[in-house]
């Protein structure tokens, strides 16, 4: 790094600039990030958070892809599922986005629960909701306070500890009963309904054969994040982003070095002929990206960490290890590839042309 | 240590025919001595020091210092650089000095590119600085100094690995006659102090005064020697 660090040195015009260009790509990367993270916890934190690993759904069409929208279980089928060996439990859940009136009205997502399993939330009976704070603040509503829910009254009984949501909405607990009397998904013939049925296994379930036998497509919590689809569309389109910036950041870093090497050319023919090796050249010049990738996307990764933190309140951000030192991480070594590949000319610079005037 | 040239052929490719730069010189330069090449322009002067330097591989022939065989057709790039780096000091027709690197870092470079602590050459490099009257601009980089200073910086850079051979290419090109000559003194006099082997290339006769040797190159060859001994 002997020539690297005094090149940054008197050129430091030049890599303030593309030190800065760094800096804002791993800014507004960082914050994609942390926003993505975010939206999906807004999306689906009750599904994720649910006490349970799997949730069956039925599709419209043989091997369609599960979607919370169009699934509809009836008794028949968490009836069935509870048979299985290896499940504990086989519970219903409905699931359905509604509106709610107390003091102002506000969406909100109903989950309709046997009040009796582990998916219930503690002090839920007929006839009575628990909402989350989330809820109730947006309700201007408290405990013992008077719900309406598609014209039926229901009363608070608690809050639950958990600021949850479903699709940006918060989320009301009420019983499976009253839930399918606000004609959620209605009455099927058999026995009542809900819109899935949430597993606990041992592990040891067929899954599939289970899936086939009773007619349902089961997923782990984790993965049924995709069957709610406002998550899919905000991650696919926030994830593309970051890939396209994380792109955009290693091809103008490959740029600036290439120019930069082609610029040098001289003193690398120099060098070369004074007797430096192309393995201490290139390590140099490898070196070189790396303290101003590092040090650019350390402090584009900072400001918008510390602007999240500022922030979190106002903004759906999660400022996590995972949203800020992972694409940061990724930003340097995408950052170090495109320098890399710029660098290597240096292996086929002559130290002849050194003998040349210049 | 003696530098010596043996029998050196170089043949380029040259559209579908070839070349020949250097048509079998060989050549001896003792230590502590100058020996100074004349030739016109297209004699085959650089050709046969980038030979010596180890920057172009010989077609034919080899290159002794101290009688040991440092340079042949197969010698490869990883050893030519090493040699140049170990044993051959290099001053170029135009100084090529560093433009991020003070007078004293060209110089501190070379002890960095032998894995040595800088502190352990500072002494000596800062003697060399004062030896080619720079020691009170060492710590200035090349954009301040002059033509003729940065001249002398590169000459100070090629010395300070103490090298067994010192190659010069056109050192007085850029250079009018009165300064041309004190360079050249200047290598002379540090080559013998120093007991290295210089090897200057030069079309300009008149700097030469100082020189142990010259020799004249025509064609690819030589054509004469004077011993100045």
């Amino acid at each position: 790094m002997f020539v690297a660090l005094r090149d940054l040195r008197h050129a430091r015009g030049r890599f303030a600039l593309v030190t800065t260009v760094v800096v804002m790509v791993a800014l507004l990367v960082t914050f994609l990030s942390m926003l993505t993270a975010g939206l999906a916890r807004a999306s689906t934190s009750a599904i994720t958070d649910l006490p349970v690993d799997h949730l069956a759904f039925t599709t419209s069409e043989e091997g369609a892809d599960p979607d919370v929208t169009s699934s509809r279980v009836t008794e028949t089928e968490w009836e069935a599922w509870a048979k299985e060996p290896g499940v504990s439990a086989a519970d219903p859940l409905g699931i359905v986005t509604t509106r709610a009136t107390a003091e102002t009205t506000t969406a909100v997502t109903t989950f309709g629960v046997d009040p009796g399993s582990a998916l219930a939330p503690a002090g839920l009976a007929d006839g009575e909701v628990v909402l989350t704070a989330g809820a109730a603040d947006d309700l201007g509503i408290d405990v013992g306070g008077e719900l309406i829910l598609d014209g039926e009254a229901f009363q608070v009984s608690a809050l639950a500890e958990e600021d949850l949501e479903y699709s940006h909405t918060p989320v009301v607990w009420m019983s499976l009963a009253d839930w399918q009397a606000i004609g959620a998904r209605g009455v099927a013939d058999d026995g009542s309904v809900a819109t899935v049925v949430a597993l606990t296994t041992d592990g040891s379930v067929d899954l599939a054969a289970a899936d086939a036998a009773i007619g349902t497509t089961t997923v782990s919590t984790h993965d049924a994040r995709a069957a709610v689809s406002s998550f899919t569309a905000e991650n696919t389109s926030l994830t593309t982003m970051q890939g396209f910036l994380m792109a955009i950041s290693a091809l103008v870093v490959g740029a600036f070095f290439t120019v930069w090497t082609i610029g040098r050319q001289g003193d690398i023919a120099v060098l070369k002929a004074l007797g430096a090796p192309t393995g201490y050249l290139l390590l140099d010049a490898v070196g070189q990206a790396a303290l101003l990738l590092v040090g650019g996307v350390a402090v584009g990764t900072g400001i918008a960490a510390g602007a999240a933190t500022l922030l979190g309140g106002a903004l759906p951000v999660l400022v996590s290890p995972a949203t800020t030192l992972v694409p940061a991480a990724a930003l340097v070594v995408l950052g170090l590839l495109g320098a890399g590949a710029a660098v290597m000319r240096i292996t086929r610079t002559d130290p002849h042309a050194a003998l040349a005037s210049r | 240590m003696d530098l010596r040239l043996d029998d050196i052929r170089l043949v380029y490719p040259d559209g579908e025919g070839t070349l020949t730069a250097v048509d079998g010189v060989s050549l001896r330069v003792p230590s502590g001595t100058t020996t100074a090449l004349l030739g016109p322009s297209g004699a085959g002067k650089s050709s046969l020091l980038a030979v010596a330097a180890g920057l172009t591989r010989p077609s034919e022939g080899q290159v002794r210092i101290g009688g040991e065989v440092v340079l042949t057709p197969t010698t490869s790039d990883p050893d030519a650089t090493r040699l140049r780096l170990d044993r051959i000091g290099l001053v170029f027709q135009q100084p090529q000095l560093i433009g991020s690197l003070t007078a004293l870092e060209q110089l501190e470079l070379q002890a960095h590119l032998r894995g040595k602590r800088r502190s352990t050459v500072r002494a000596h490099a800062l003697e060399l600085l004062d030896a080619v009257g720079l020691g009170e601009q060492a710590h200035k980089r090349p954009a301040t100094l002059s033509g003729g200073q940065r001249q002398r910086v590169a000459i100070a850079r090629a010395l300070v690995g103490s090298p067994d051979v010192l190659l010069v290419d056109e050192p007085t090109s850029a250079l009018d006659q009165e300064r041309g000559t004190q360079v050249v003194e200047l290598l002379t006099r540090l080559g013998r102090e120093l007991d290295a082997a210089v090897l200057l290339v030069s079309h300009d006769a008149g700097t030469l005064g100082s020189v142990d040797d010259t020799a004249q190159m025509i064609d690819g060859a030589l054509s004469n020697c004077r011993s100045g001994h």
